[in-house]
């Protein structure tokens, strides 16, 4: 997507990374990263899928994305088991950069500590963040 | 292809030849554009040469005599077949496609790519250098090595530290030798430590370089002035760290005024201190590493020291080091006997804690021999003048990119004025203007001058970080400015052009993507 969007229905984490509480099952959250990370990384070329089973630590990096420009960490914004990766992406990662809400989302992990949610912002708090 | 077509097309880029391509007359494509990449293989005929040897007036050897059978080929290589002037011509060609320091300005940041007087040249192509054997007998060699161990001095001097190694080949091969000496130092005192701190805008090569010699990295945040965060650097030293790996100045061109304090509160948790030797075009002269409290520093001799470079080397990573670690030095060291003869010190005695040899034989020779005729011909006086020009063209330089029409749309991400280099950020240009600094970097090669680093450092929005060096004149800053200003207006009233660009240059915008995803790095001969 083109222009700039933070959806009010996430939680986003200051490394631009945002998590998704699941409807059904408020122990299950969907991370990926947001519009601001990857328009700032250009065009993503590798992601390396973590594996189901993995644990991820609030603020710890639990993946590598790579674009044209940089290799950096992914951040969770929870922590938690991982209990799903979005295998589409091995065939096409375009999505990330198309669609970092909808289908370009990375995994999904069983929560920890559903505290940790408090510390996390709102659309609004994080978009002021970005600044300009 | 004719010779006439590639001079036609590739007139000469510099100062006097600002006329970048309109996109109208300039996007067809012309024949270097056409003609790709044909490999030395794809030309030529078959039984072609450029040298006919005279005939054989001795008898044949029997090749099966020789050599035998499992060493022997069973068809002939396939070399190409091309007379001396489609070899010169092709190779002239690839040269001609290639952006040199020697076609135009090239303020690649935190590259130092700066003149290379030719007079090193000479000096490294006497035959006394040139043609030395890496396996001369050392008493045979006493000129080469009278010259390593002055230059091991030199350095020494320069950065106050009173022990050198001219072994690295390059300015990682010297972190990795830095990280190595840490190591090391802290397995004598009987310590197995796991973490090395580095800035955020660190170069890229120092985490590298910790995980290569298998430590953790531990990012240190940037303070709203460009420096080390002092809380976050007390908060993070403990006794499980090894080193802070430190630039200063660092990759934002800022000098760090805490240096003192952040050296203590290393040295107070038992790590080493590590400077990058990048940005040493900014000092020499001016500060030593040694005095601020470092205690491992690595030159980039082909940086600071005038090597060509950028071609992918050689290049020279000397490091320096304090007393503390002087006993861990890769060996051989160049040393002087007490006869005032040159020898090369192994340290074979038993108990030397040397980390050993970090590659086959000496160093890569020829940059001592250039970067030595440099160090001598410009002396103490002239290192310091060498340094104090590189800030001084940096700062007129960033002085004429703060100009209205500029400065709004590519503000300086930190600090006032800089050292030799400054980093500004693309961010409200990509806002207002709707072209990134990619973009910008682009078009500037049609006007003849090779980009700036792009984005990096990292924690700056679309970072631009420029680097003139001290052999540039006050004109070709000028025109580099002019051209950045002349690129955002003719962005404002067109973007078009410049995510189109380049359009003067041998191949057009690459697919960085695809290039990535999918690297074509196979050709078939035929």
């Amino acid at each position: 997507m083109a222009e700039a969007s933070y959806p009010e229905d996430l939680l986003y984490h200051p490394e631009h990374d945002w998590a998704r509480i699941d409807a059904a099952d408020p122990a299950v959250a969907t991370l990926g990263i947001t519009w601001y990370a990857q328009d700032s990384l250009g065009e993503v070329v590798f992601f390396d899928l973590p594996a189901v089973g993995a644990s991820v630590s609030k603020d710890a990096s639990y993946a590598e994305v790579e674009s044209v420009k940089a290799v950096s960490d992914v951040i969770a914004p929870l922590s938690g088991e991982i209990v799903e990766v979005n295998e589409a992406l091995a065939d096409d990662l375009q999505k990330i950069n198309e669609d970092p809400y909808g289908e370009g989302w990375l995994v999904k992990v069983r929560i920890a500590d559903p505290a940790e949610r408090e510390q996390l912002m709102d659309a609004r708090a994080y978009a002021a963040t970005l600044g300009g | 292809m004719s010779a006439i077509d590639e001079n036609h097309l590739h007139a000469d880029p510099g100062i006097d030849g600002h006329h970048p391509h309109h996109p109208a007359t300039a996007a067809a494509a012309g024949p270097m554009q056409r003609e790709r990449a044909r490999t030395i293989f794809q030309k030529g005929s078959p039984g072609r040469r450029a040298f006919v040897c005279p005939p054989l007036d001795v008898p044949m050897p029997d090749a099966e005599e020789l050599l035998p059978k499992r060493f022997r080929r069973e068809q002939p290589p396939r070399l190409p077949e091309v007379s001396e002037p489609e070899i010169v011509r092709h190779y002239v060609g690839i040269s001609k496609r290639n952006f040199d320091l020697d076609s135009g300005f090239y303020p690649l940041g935190s590259c130092t790519m700066k003149h290379n007087p030719r007079l090193h040249e000479r000096a490294a192509a006497l035959p006394g250098h040139a043609r030395l054997h890496p396996l001369q007998d050392p008493e045979r060699a006493q000129g080469a090595l009278e010259l390593m161990f002055n230059l091991q001095g030199a350095l020494a001097e320069i950065s106050g530290l009173p022990h050198v190694s001219l072994q690295p080949s390059a300015g990682s091969h010297g972190e990795l030798a830095g990280v190595l000496l840490t190591r090391a130092y802290h397995e004598d005192r009987g310590e197995t430590r796991h973490k090395v701190l580095t800035p955020d805008t660190a170069h890229g090569t120092n985490p590298a370089t910790v995980t290569m010699a298998g430590l953790e990295v531990v990012k240190l945040a940037t303070n709203p002035d460009g420096g080390i965060d002092l809380d976050d650097l007390r908060a993070k030293a403990d006794s499980d760290v090894a080193c802070l790996m430190l630039t200063n100045p660092n990759t934002l061109g800022l000098f760090d005024p805490n240096i003192e304090e952040i050296a203590a509160i290393v040295h107070g948790v038992g790590a080493t201190l590590y400077y990058d030797g990048a940005n040493l075009n900014a000092v020499m002269g001016l500060s030593r590493p040694g005095d601020m409290g470092f205690d491992i520093v690595h030159f980039n001799l082909h940086k600071s020291f005038t090597q060509p470079h950028g071609g992918g080397g050689p290049g020279s990573g000397p490091i320096a080091v304090s007393e503390r670690i002087a006993p861990f030095l890769p060996r051989p060291v160049v040393a002087r006997d007490g006869d005032g003869s040159f020898a090369l010190d192994f340290d074979r005695e038993p108990g030397s804690k040397s980390i050993g040899r970090l590659r086959g034989f000496h160093g890569n020779y020829g940059c001592f021999v250039r970067s030595y005729a440099y160090i001598c011909s410009l002396g103490a006086d002239g290192l310091k003048d060498a340094s104090e020009v590189a800030v001084l063209n940096a700062n007129y330089l960033l002085a004429r990119l703060r100009e209205k029409g500029v400065a709004e749309h590519l503000p300086l991400a930190y600090g006032e004025l800089c050292m030799h280099e400054f980093v500004l950020s693309g961010g409200p240009m990509k806002r207002a203007l709707k072209i990134k600094t990619l973009d910008l970097a682009k078009r500037l090669l049609d006007f003849g001058f090779h980009p700036p680093t792009v984005y990096f450092p990292l924690l700056v929005d679309e970072a631009l970080m420029i680097e003139p060096t001290e052999t540039e004149t006050k004109e070709t800053l000028d025109a580099f400015a002019d051209a950045i200003a002349q690129i955002l207006a003719e962005a404002a009233a067109d973007p078009e052009i410049a995510l189109g660009a380049p359009y003067s240059t041998p191949v057009r915008r690459l697919d960085e993507v695809a290039a990535a995803k999918r690297p074509v790095i196979r050709q078939a001969l035929d």
